[in-house]
């Protein structure tokens, strides 16, 4: 792996950032409007009811801004090759000594920066309007950050292969494949909520699961689950090395169909 | 014949087969290029001169045959084969939402150029472009346009250079410059250029020997002189109009040739 290389192919999304502001603008609105929404329902639930339900305003703050860490890390991945598709410039890029490896890991990069803004921007809006502060979850909020980092790039990359073998047309799949999961992964609800019972066994077969959960935990009764944070570990390795394979296969497979420039080209 | 060429072979294509649903859009193709040689790759739409070179980037895998840059296998060295090579061409185009020396400084980078700053601004001065340096790439018209894409393809001093119809939609002047700029960077870095385009002006003022492609086979090869006498044709032109359009072979010394031995 060349670091000048991952840098370069990551200065040049930088640019791109700085260049066109209303991209950093889509990187914050969305999150910021559910914020909004999902604060200002459970304030009003809140004010409604009566018992646990300051705990359940932290669960769904908490799970809204962690379930973001999966969908800005995988748009990273997948946007950032679309950026190159729609620019015309994959095939100067797939032309340079550039490998697939070190292609990814700039898409991680980029992924990992979008992360950072979003998750700053909702942290301090969540702390000023609601007091939830995100930071309570103390020092396993990196571990939780950092699986759920790694839960998005994977799915990243399946997207990106995904728009490989079809083309454009299944570009929407760019935005889609994150919420093809998100019920199975017991963000906003405990794993023993979903039914049937034998989804429960697909939920907890999937990494960010363990991670919701363990946040949960830790939120209700301050305990750090090594348990689910070794089962969220082991899956995202297995996660990202089914990924990276799909998304080789595919690469060989554009290549041997000659897809490839008709894709970036078209 | 002519005799063999003493010089380093850059390229090479052995048997180069490629079949996209049973039709071979290339068929048993190979050629040699030569340090310091321009080689033209001309044929009709169809006649499977992009295939060829897209097999030639590694952007599709041949169905059988080699491809070998340097003496290196491309497929098991691709990374360094590329390092040593770049490309342009007018189908593609650096992203248009960067301003012309982000857009080289990000290749710049990947090429590993050192000093690229001083680098991008003697190519930018080369091609009589300094003043687009701050402009967005989007905004610059067809002709500034693949000359910033040029600059992007001599960043790395490449020792192989492959340009797709650098040429179309330019008006002449400005392809006429283009033609001069590529000239004068093949003699002073002496590196091997594979030239496809579909202006026969093009190929006869830039290319050293010209291959014709019709139906994926070699049907001519030679200097552009040689194969205008051989075809008897009055041009160049008049020899693709007749590969495109009867895809006939026109060596007429090679068939005349033939008829003498059978008789």
């Amino acid at each position: 792996m060349n670091f000048r290389v991952v840098s370069a192919l990551i200065l040049r999304h930088l640019f791109l950032y700085i260049r066109s502001p209303m991209r950093l603008v889509e990187l914050i609105f969305w999150p910021v409007v559910e914020l909004l929404i999902w604060g200002y329902l459970t304030m009003f639930i809140q004010e409604n009811t009566t018992g646990d339900f300051p705990r359940i305003i932290t669960y769904l703050l908490g799970a809204m801004i962690l379930w973001d860490v999966i969908f800005r890390a995988q748009q990273g991945v997948a946007i950032s090759f679309l950026e190159d598709v729609w620019t015309r410039n994959l095939l100067n890029v797939f032309v340079a000594p550039v490998r697939t490896s070190e292609f990814l890991a700039a898409t991680f990069g980029v992924g990992l920066l979008r992360i950072l803004i979003t998750v700053a921007v909702l942290s301090m809006m969540a702390l000023a309007l609601y007091s939830f502060n995100v930071f309570k979850l103390g020092w396993t909020l990196l571990p939780f950050f950092m699986n759920l980092m790694v839960s998005g790039w994977a799915l990243g990359m399946i997207s990106t292969a995904l728009i490989l073998r079809w083309g454009q047309a299944a570009e929407s799949l760019a935005w889609a494949v994150p919420f093809f999961i998100q019920p199975l992964v017991a963000v906003f609800y405990p794993v023993s909520a979903i039914k049937p019972e034998w989804l429960q066994s697909v939920s907890l077969a999937l990494p960010p699961t363990h991670v919701f959960e363990g946040m949960r935990e830790v939120l209700s009764t301050g305990v750090f689950s090594w348990e689910k944070f070794g089962w969220a570990v082991g899956l995202n390795i297995v996660f990202m090395a089914i990924a990276g394979s799909i998304f080789a296969w595919m690469l060989t497979m554009t290549r041997k169909r000659g897809l490839l420039t008709k894709f970036a080209t078209q | 014949m002519s005799a063999p060429d003493s010089r380093e072979v850059i390229l090479e294509a052995r048997a180069l087969t490629r079949e996209f649903d049973g039709v071979k859009a290339l068929d048993a193709f190979s050629f040699k290029l030569h340090r310091g040689e321009v080689l033209g790759l001309l044929g009709a739409n169809g006649a499977g001169k992009t295939t060829a070179m897209n097999c030639l980037l590694g952007l599709t895998l041949p169905s059988s045959g080699g491809l070998y840059a340097f003496g290196l296998e491309l497929q098991k060295h691709r990374i360094e084969i590329l390092r040593r090579a770049n490309f342009s061409s007018a189908y593609t185009s650096l992203p248009g939402n960067l301003l012309v020396w982000q857009n080289l400084l990000v290749f710049a980078r990947i090429y590993g150029v050192r000093e690229p700053r001083k680098r991008i601004d003697e190519l930018l001065e080369m091609m009589e472009i300094s003043h687009l340096r701050k402009r967005v790439t989007g905004q610059l018209s067809a002709g500034e346009s693949t000359r910033v894409n040029l600059c992007k393809a001599f960043l790395n001093k490449p020792e192989l250079l492959m340009l797709d119809e650098p040429t179309a939609s330019l008006d002449p002047d400005i392809a006429d410059k283009v033609r001069k700029v590529v000239r004068r960077v093949q003699r002073d870095s002496n590196c091997a250029i594979l030239y496809t385009s579909h202006n026969m002006k093009d190929i006869e003022e830039v290319c050293d020997r010209v291959i014709f492609l019709h139906k994926g086979k070699i049907v001519m090869e030679g200097t552009p002189m040689e194969i205008v006498e051989r075809s008897e044709g009055a041009s160049l032109e008049d020899v693709f109009i007749k590969i495109a359009r009867d895809g006939e072979i026109v060596d007429a010394a090679a068939a005349k040739l033939a008829k003498e031995e059978s008789v």
